[in-house]
């Protein structure tokens, strides 16, 4: 065995699944350790979510307890707020307009980068993987100068825009493969077939990249949804906040109400893990194909 | 700087530069002979343009503004005037608070590997094994990372005070002793912290390896058994060196991740850092950059931590490719 054909395995092994069929159940071992695992993830989600069942004098008496009786009063309180779905809507506002400007500006550059030969391709692909090494927090601070210095600052165009070009690093690393992936073949009969390479791109290639665009945009929406440094930098005005700074205040103007705390917060996890949930195999895989190229 | 790092982006998932590629795509000459470059130029620049505009203006700029205003004393209004050459640097590596937020995040680097590396592993191995609902297992464990950061600093701040959950759970259990104040208490707070992080990112780290053990081939164990291996001799020999590069894709982002942190520290220990011993360059930078008014120092902050992370990056890929040239791979299978 030598490194490089054990570094490349085989395109499509089985899936352990299968080859685990003949033993249906497996050890308690197996399970022992997945159920501490899942104990360990799960527990403090919980306590968030049950929390807010509970009322503030519960809570303050013992503050591992469960739910008895349940408390509905501080999820109809939030929900009935009007700030929280304003922060709702300007989160959904942020998160959607940054999904859809990531995916695509990212589709069509990653297209370029993966299917035109040109000088400075290597450079251009290499300056945008250097991105991936710089989140945010590296440039906030004069980013937030230059927003302030072009107007954008108190708006939610001046989180979506610099999300999208921060997102664009993940998005271009994972998009590449993908669209390198689709089989010259085609592209040379669409092209015999008098289809222009512009045209080619949005009749064949935007349909099949779709399990990459997916994963690139759930990932973007995720981390569009949950960002906290850049919206703190950029707005200023409650009316703009998005519901992580919701969350930040609500939480020291509430400090007192832990129950209410405890539901807000759980409401405004809840769409991020259910957009996740439902699309999870999706980002498992694409992870994984970006993770073996 | 560029070409370092893309080459460590190569090392890093183990496949080609994209530039270098040549069956990316197809040679100019046999797409399509009536295509001038011309035409060719105009689709690269329509379809690329965009995305180099939006990175450069809100990626590179800021970056390289950093380093300018970095030499300014100037808070924030107006045409920054007063040059102050390298005196922000010097007052940065000088200060003790600075220095303290740097060992931190050297012990966040160092701990996260060590924690959260071997125990995910674990994890993936075992749950890689024949279990039934692996696609539910995986979701819950996978959910704390899509949990936002400032949600889990409120639900940990909770729990962890000192009249919160897990003194409570304590106390319950008969364990009263153990009870602590664990954000406030210097001496604990940053394994308070390092808990969270676990919680936080475990799951990640498991997904990833469990992704990268998926793409073993079966022949490799069914070899092994047939020369009489045991399961932890196949794992020891087989899976862990095949997974190398998972790991060291893992451990990159893990590094970079722990360099840059921010959410959780600053959301947590905000009124008793400093006291309670746990801050982060990206915290200081916070404190004293924006929330002291003062961004010529702010700026030049975001220098400092952005050229600690290119070096650690640049070292890593070092490390990455010594390590690949020696061919542990090899070695380790025979």
């Amino acid at each position: 065995m030598t490194a490089a054909t054990a570094q490349r395995p085989a395109a499509e092994p089985p899936p352990v699944e299968f080859r685990a069929a003949r033993l249906p159940w497996g050890s308690p071992a197996t399970y022992l350790v997945a159920l501490c695992a899942i104990a360990f993830s799960m527990g403090p989600v919980l306590y968030i979510v049950l929390g807010g069942f509970r009322s503030n004098a519960e809570i303050t008496v013992s503050p591992a307890g469960l739910p008895s009786p349940w408390h509905w009063g501080n999820y109809y309180r939030v929900l009935v707020n009007p700030t929280f779905w304003t922060q709702f809507s300007n989160s959904l506002i942020v998160s959607l307009a940054t999904t859809a400007g990531v995916v695509a500006i990212g589709v069509m550059a990653s297209y370029v980068l993966a299917r035109y030969t040109f000088r400075g391709r290597g450079f251009l692909y290499a300056l945008f993987a250097a991105g991936l090494m710089f989140p945010v927090t590296a440039a906030i601070t004069p980013l937030y100068l230059l927003l302030k210095d072009i107007g954008l600052l108190d708006s939610l165009a001046g989180v979506i825009i610099p999300q999208i070009a921060f997102a664009l690093p993940t998005t271009i690393i994972i998009l590449v493969p993908f669209l390198r992936a689709i089989p010259r073949e085609i592209e040379e009969a669409a092209i015999v077939d008098g289809c222009s390479r512009l045209s080619f791109f949005y009749r064949m290639v935007i349909p099949l990249s779709r399990p990459g665009v997916l994963t690139t945009g759930i990932l973007a929406f995720v981390a569009s949804w949950n960002a906290y440094l850049l919206p703190l930098f950029i707005l200023n005005d409650r009316g703009d906040f998005t519901l992580p700074l919701g969350v930040q205040q609500f939480s020291s103007q509430y400090s007192t109400d832990t129950a209410m705390v405890l539901a807000f917060t759980s409401l405004s996890m809840l769409p991020a893990v259910l957009f996740f949930s439902i699309f999870e195999r999706r980002i498992v895989g694409g992870l994984t194909g970006a993770v073996k190229g | 700087m560029s070409e370092p790092i893309r080459s460590s982006m190569a090392a890093l998932d183990h496949r080609p530069p994209a530039g270098d590629d040549a069956t990316a795509s197809p040679p100019a000459g046999r797409v399509g002979r009536r295509r001038t470059s011309r035409r060719e130029r105009l689709e690269i620049a329509i379809l690329v343009g965009p995305a180099i505009i939006v990175f450069v203006t809100f990626v590179i700029v800021p970056v390289v503004l950093a380093a300018y205003y970095g030499f300014y004393k100037w808070s924030g209004f107006g045409k920054p005037t007063d040059f102050v050459a390298f005196d922000n640097y010097v007052r940065i590596l000088t200060d003790s608070k600075f220095q303290k937020a740097l060992l931190h995040n050297a012990s966040i680097v160092g701990l996260s590997l060590l924690i959260q590396g071997p125990l995910a592993i674990l994890i993936a191995l075992l749950m890689n094994r024949q279990i039934k609902g692996r696609s539910v297992i995986r979701v819950l464990v996978f959910i704390p990372w899509v949990v936002a950061e400032v949600i889990a600093a409120t639900g940990w701040n909770l729990m962890l005070s000192t009249q919160g959950a897990l003194n409570d759970l304590l106390r319950n259990l008969g364990l009263d002793g153990l009870t602590n104040d664990w954000l406030a208490n210097p001496s604990i707070a940053i394994w308070s912290l390092m808990l969270i992080l676990t919680w936080k990112y475990l799951g990640f780290a498991i997904i990833l390896f469990m992704a990268g053990m998926q793409n073993i081939p079966t022949d490799l164990y069914e070899a092994a058994a047939v020369d009489g291996a045991s399961y932890w001799q196949m794992q020891w020999r087989i899976t862990l060196p095949l997974l190398a590069p998972t790991i060291r894709i893992w451990a990159f982002l893990s590094i970079i991740g722990s360099l840059q942190l921010f959410d959780l520290v600053y959301i947590i220990w905000r009124r008793v850092d400093g006291v309670a011993g746990v801050s982060t360059m990206a915290t200081y930078m916070v404190r004293f950059g924006r929330d002291a008014g003062q961004y010529g120092m702010g700026s030049a902050i975001a220098v400092v931590l952005f050229v600690i992370s290119l070096i650690v990056a640049l070292g890593y890929q070092r490390v990455v490719l010594r390590r690949d040239t020696q061919g542990a791979v090899t070695g380790a299978v025979r």
